[in-house]
């Protein structure tokens, strides 16, 4: 489903230049639940962004779903992210004036779908992280859990081909952070491939494979065949 | 489209005192644009009434005394024109549309003739007019009856057309002159035509018009004409005809060419050309106030929105993600400006078009006669260029700003806050 070969990415330039990214190999397969590991500034952050297609980058290739990722244009680039990956932000990023429904739906509105389908729709995945009785409620009205399951039911709501996770826990106490991983191998069980960034070893622990960056370069990676 | 919208009004809804601050700097740019170029054109009305009821084509030709001795005739010999100076620029000069003539009963400009009509009696002037007369003054009103026609002077009937003012002074409110007989110095006109005439502030509606076959066979004055009258045709170079007709009565009256005072011309071409340069200014000077005043309120919308982006910056970001297409983002953000522009401004167009209505409907109601202001307006097309403006003025007010949050990375933007 993923596939990057020898990937590298720099900030700055001249002498100040830093390698973000040094030469990443990786293949996720469809279905896949992995996990990226590492401190800050080991380059997981950049690689999450350059695989949801929020950032470029400077050598080697990737691919998604069979489909190179290159030279995107910032029209293309949204298109891409809009149907074929879902994002699940540690900070939520729900829009505050809109309802749960309305934050749902939103994707399937930059798909051009009209009111009545995508509400349907937005619902049917509300119902699906149970949350379906809270729609018209605002964000604010909502608990921390609450707020990342519509954000997830939003990230399925365009059926992607790849779910990104960044810290999707990272906001939240123990109890909840429970329900949502509870709710992401759910997902994970419907066939679907994740990919979740984090730095907690409990979190990674339930994913089937992890992958750890120091340096921006994969240093290990667990259960499964090396990158 | 209509999501778009909804996504707009509820941005809008959530800064109402913003908004509406903003709205009405653009309000009052567009307002006082309107009442500025109404009220110059109330001035220009006003003026226009005043002098230009002539049509601002006519060449008037006065005679006088020669101030200079020329070919061993000396100075202060009085110039008389003549049928015979008409019918030598007809023949002689190409071009002229129009050609006829005044010839007062009395001397000229103190001619004052003795008027009946039953018991009442008043002195006006009265002149002769000779064809085309009413083809020269074609802008004088005819509140009632008719001009003097071709007929009249080849029949040489006994008819006249009398002005307004006199009217007044020799007929009883409510009995129409037309068809009435008056007496002019003893001799008996029927009235056919009543006219309003504007010139002079009114006092050209003093005078009496005849025929001047009639005129002649009944008063004399023989070939004797006081004022010749020309109106050159379109395609024609106004001056350069005012030039040839003058060379002629010069070289017809022996009178030196640089004598002032014997042959004078008054072409209104050039009193016009005069006037129009002045309102030409005044208008230029309108236009940049008013647009200056509403360049500021474009400012105002243009911060206002860069705030917004501001604002925003971590939403853009999401929706980004979320698959919003670039161009989706500015056009959301240069609609809601054009929005806010446009509804402002058009208020502010409505409601300063309706000020000018209120006070010109004031000033007709009241019957207020302003020297130098009548009738402000705004005409079609001046509103229509202000629309246009609107539109235009709010997608540049937009512009800075969306190109701002365009190029807003979603990575940056959802780690702001």
């Amino acid at each position: 489903m993923i596939k990057l070969d020898n990937l590298h990415k720099y900030y700055g330039s001249g002498a100040q230049r830093l390698h973000v990214l040094n030469g990443i190999d990786l293949h996720i397969r469809e279905g896949e639940l992995v996990s990226i590991m590492g401190s800050s500034g080991s380059g997981k952050s950049t690689l999450l962004n350059i695989l949801g297609l929020l950032d470029r980058y400077d050598e080697g290739r990737y691919a998604l779903a069979g489909q190179p990722m290159e030279h995107l244009s910032e029209k293309q680039a949204a298109q891409y992210r809009n149907r074929m990956i879902g994002f699940v932000f540690q900070s939520f990023n729900l829009l505050p004036f809109k309802n749960a429904l309305e934050n749902v739906s939103l994707p399937l509105y930059y798909q051009g779908m009209n009111r009545r389908a995508r509400n349907e729709q937005a619902k049917h995945y509300l119902e699906q992280v149970g949350l379906v009785d809270r729609m018209t409620h605002m964000p604010n009205e909502l608990s921390g859990g609450q707020k990342q399951r519509v954000a997830i039911a939003r990230a399925l709501v365009t059926r992607p081909k790849v779910i990104l996770a960044d810290e999707p826990t990272g906001a939240l106490d123990s109890v909840t952070t429970g329900e949502v991983m509870e709710l992401l191998h759910g997902i994970h069980g419907q066939g679907n491939t994740l990919v979740i960034v984090t730095h907690e070893p409990e979190i990674a622990a339930q994913t089937q494979r992890q992958i750890t960056l120091r340096d921006g370069r994969i240093v290990t990676a667990s259960r499964g065949e090396p990158a | 489209m209509i999501d778009g919208l909804q996504e707009i009004l509820y941005t809008m809804r959530r800064n109402k005192l913003r908004t509406a601050l903003t709205a009405f700097g653009v309000f009052w740019g567009i307002f006082m644009l309107v009442l500025l170029l109404g009220a110059g054109r109330g001035m220009q009305n006003g003026m226009e009434r005043r002098f230009m009821n002539d049509m601002s084509d006519t060449i008037w030709v006065h005679a006088g005394k020669t101030s200079i001795p020329y070919q061993g005739l000396g100075t202060e010999r009085q110039i008389t024109l003549t049928q015979e100076d008409m019918r030598a620029i007809e023949r002689q000069v190409p071009g002229v549309r129009f050609l006829s003539s005044e010839t007062p009963l009395g001397a000229f400009r103190q001619a004052s003739a003795n008027i009946v009509v039953g018991d009442r009696s008043g002195a006006f002037d009265v002149i002769g007019v000779a064809d085309e007369y009413f083809d020269i003054k074609a802008n004088i009103d005819f509140p009632g009856g008719r001009k003097l026609h071709l007929l009249d002077a080849e029949e040489q009937r006994k008819v006249a057309v009398i002005g307004t003012t006199v009217q007044e002074s020799l007929f009883p409110p409510g009995l129409s002159p037309l068809g009435q007989d008056i007496r002019i110095n003893r001799v008996t006109f029927t009235v056919v035509g009543v006219f309003y005439d504007s010139g002079r502030e009114g006092r050209m509606s003093e005078r009496i018009y005849l025929p001047r076959s009639a005129f002649g066979q009944t008063f004399g004055g023989g070939e004797r004409v006081s004022v010749i009258a020309l109106r050159p045709d379109p395609s024609v170079d106004s001056y350069a005809l005012e030039e040839r007709v003058k060379e002629l009565l010069q070289r017809r009256h022996q009178v030196a060419p640089e004598d002032r005072q014997a042959i004078r011309l008054h072409n209104m071409a050039r009193q016009a050309e005069h006037f129009n340069q002045v309102f030409a200014g005044l208008n230029a000077f309108l236009w940049f106030v008013g647009l200056g005043t509403l360049t500021a309120g474009i400012v105002g919308v243009s911060n206002i929105m860069i705030i917004t982006v501001k604002e925003r910056t971590r939403e853009i970001g999401v929706r980004k993600a979320l698959g919003a297409r670039p161009s989706g983002i500015v056009g959301g953000l240069l609609m809601e400006s054009v929005l806010i522009t446009s509804i402002a401004g058009y208020t502010g167009l409505v409601l300063g078009v309706g000020l000018l209505e209120l006070v010109s409907y004031g000033l007709n109601a009241l019957n207020v006669q302003l020297d130098f202001f009548a009738q402000p307006e705004v005409d079609f097309q001046l509103a229509l260029t202000a629309l246009g403006l609107l539109v235009g003025v709010g997608a540049l007010a937009g512009l800075a700003p969306a190109l701002k949050a365009a190029a807003i990375s979603p990575v940056e933007a959802m780690r702001a806050d």
